[in-house]
């Protein structure tokens, strides 16, 4: 199975619409959504619940009152703050590292696990669709990540291809959604924000080894930042491989939950066509290479 | 007073809101927290003179004296130490600076090193902050953690957050007086404002919202907050002369004397929420 991540750097270019679109158009592959803390695609791709399991994804310090003597020793060693001086735990500050137990002269702190989040497997009529939701405020977005992907070799039959949707940013999160892949996909926009977000993304792709390509969406919006992110990734060596045009009809569309392929928007569903063509080529270019 | 501007979802806005509310609002401090992907300068433009790195400690093993014995690996909860046979394995990048490593040690074998994970940037005088995470590097917080420490009590402060609502964001908001969420008008951005509106409940921050890209044709998160109860501080249109703007970095305030107003009407809202 080829494994293909749709990031951005920045957030809002159009990466779920995107995947979506491309989830009525590609056949035979598998769905997931990365993007554990605001995850948008099974808004447009409802199915019936496979799995559903609690996902504990980080650890949390418990202080035993009874046995603790209030030495102070556990406060002082933690980096975090997450100790209150009557010797509380302060959950939102707790990295659970357990550095305070290791100290603790009583042994009156265990460190205990902590809920991070919930994992999905859907069978939908568009493919075997994996996702997740982080805890509100939650730690360990990557380990979840991890998780939604580990489900995805699960649940895995004979499908070709893995089509990811991602998340914004560069940190934890994205590169816990690119490693291994086969490729990138960075969605971007041409604005001055899209422009210098999809140059740091482009690096952190390069940094983990993994092949990048580019899509300008709502290139129609700024012409000259448009040809100005086309000469980046030519002098760099990144194919732009689609352009997508701003129409309002699409934000119409998907008011109404639609994708511009069922909106039956012919000019942007023959620029994803060509968009998913020229990708297939890329991977398999690169599989010869 | 600090004020974060979040949302959730990405590239709703919190940008154009925090910088618009910089440029309207006298001597305020505006702090770009969204230390991934940073945006701020490109609007606001100042001349950054300061510099600093942000390091963080992480282990190195003095191979003189460790014996293998695997306690430190043991101890760290994050992978981020592998002992195998006659080789230790430090993977720095997802070290979480903890130092349990080097209280498991019993053959004080483990020191603790600087690491440089980012920078926080500056103009002269400290109105404008950002930090930026250096590029293949996982864990973003001490960087958020380090512009926080740069805070002026004194003035109208602006934190401009990431997207999404993890740890990044608790942190960015914790100790704000008040919290603007910025929500867009489609299916996907009311799923998002309802993560960030629990998230500002659980932590107890008192919030409001501004609606962007707002349209006739949709008026989901008019119907969301007013069965919620929650004040929409202002609405900006959908307006390609504000799209076209933003796309060369310029803001709604120096397009018209309009949207000045409006913003400083959003500083006074603030400013009264807070105090309610």
């Amino acid at each position: 199975m080829k494994q293909i991540v749709f990031i951005s750097g920045k957030g809002g270019t159009g990466k779920s619409t995107l995947v979506s679109s491309l989830s009525l158009l590609v056949q035979n592959k598998m769905l997931a959504d990365c993007d554990v803390e605001a995850p948008n695609l099974h808004i447009l791709l409802q199915g019936e619940i496979l799995k559903k399991r609690d996902f504990f994804g980080a650890k949390e310090a418990v202080i035993d009152s009874s046995a603790c003597i209030k030495c102070g020793l556990c406060r002082k060693t933690c980096r975090f703050d997450a100790i209150s001086e009557e010797f509380e735990i302060k959950p939102m500050k707790c990295e659970g590292c357990g550095a305070c137990t290791l100290v603790c002269p009583q042994n009156a702190i265990k460190l205990e696990e902590v809920k991070t989040g919930e994992t999905y497997v859907s069978n939908t009529s568009r493919g075997t669709f994996s996702h997740a939701f982080l805890d509100i405020g939650a730690e360990g977005s990557g380990r979840l990540v991890t998780e939604v992907r580990k489900n995805v070799n699960a649940y895995k039959k004979d499908e070709e291809w893995l089509l990811i949707d991602g998340s914004p940013g560069i940190g934890c999160v994205v590169i816990a959604s690119i490693t291994g892949t086969d490729a990138v996909v960075v969605v971007s926009e041409p604005t001055k924000s899209g422009q210098s977000d999809l140059e740091r993304v482009l690096g952190v792709a390069k940094h983990f080894g993994v092949p990048a390509f580019v899509c300008i969406n709502k290139y129609n919006l700024n012409l000259k930042v448009t040809s100005e992110i086309e000469e980046y990734c030519e002098n760099n060596g990144y194919p732009v491989i689609g352009k997508i045009p701003f129409e309002p009809s699409i934000v119409k569309a998907l008011q109404e939950f639609k994708t511009p392929i069922e909106a039956g928007n012919k000019v942007i569903t023959n620029e994803i066509k060509n968009l998913w063509a020229r990708l297939v080529d890329e991977v398999e270019n690169l599989k010869k290479a | 007073m600090k004020v974060g501007i979040l949302s959730g979802k990405g590239g709703t806005g919190k940008t154009t809101v925090s910088a618009s509310l910089a440029a309207v609002v006298p001597s305020c401090q505006y702090i770009d927290c969204d230390v991934e992907e940073p945006n701020g300068a490109i609007f606001l433009k100042p001349e950054l003179k300061e510099k600093s790195p942000v390091k963080v400690l992480v282990p190195e093993i003095d191979m003189t004296k460790c014996n293998f014995c695997g306690l430190c690996a043991k101890a760290c909860q994050f992978n981020a130490i592998a002992v195998v046979k006659d080789k230790v394995l430090v993977f720095p990048e997802i070290c979480h600076h903890c130092g349990a490593c080097k209280i498991a040690c019993p053959n004080d074998a483990i020191l603790e090193v600087e690491r440089t994970i980012g920078v926080v940037e500056a103009n002269e005088d400290g109105t404008f902050l950002q930090g930026k995470l250096d590029v293949g590097e996982p864990i973003s917080i001490p960087i958020i953690n380090e512009l926080k420490k740069h805070i002026k009590e004194d003035r109208f402060v602006i934190l401009d957050c990431p997207p999404g609502a993890s740890c990044a964001v608790v942190n960015s908001i914790e100790g704000c007086d008040y919290c603007v969420l910025i929500a867009e008008p489609t299916p996907f951005g009311l799923h998002d404002i309802k993560i960030a509106v629990q998230l500002v409940k659980n932590m107890g921050i008192p919030f409001g919202v501004v609606l962007n890209k707002a349209s006739n044709d949709n008026r989901s998160i008019h119907h969301f907050c007013q069965s919620e109860g929650i004040e929409i501080l202002m609405a900006i249109p959908f307006s390609k002369e504000i799209a076209e703007g933003y796309s060369k970095g310029i803001l709604p305030v120096e397009i018209n004397d309009l949207w000045n107003e409006k913003f400083k009407k959003l500083y006074e809202k603030i400013e009264g929420g807070a105090h309610k």
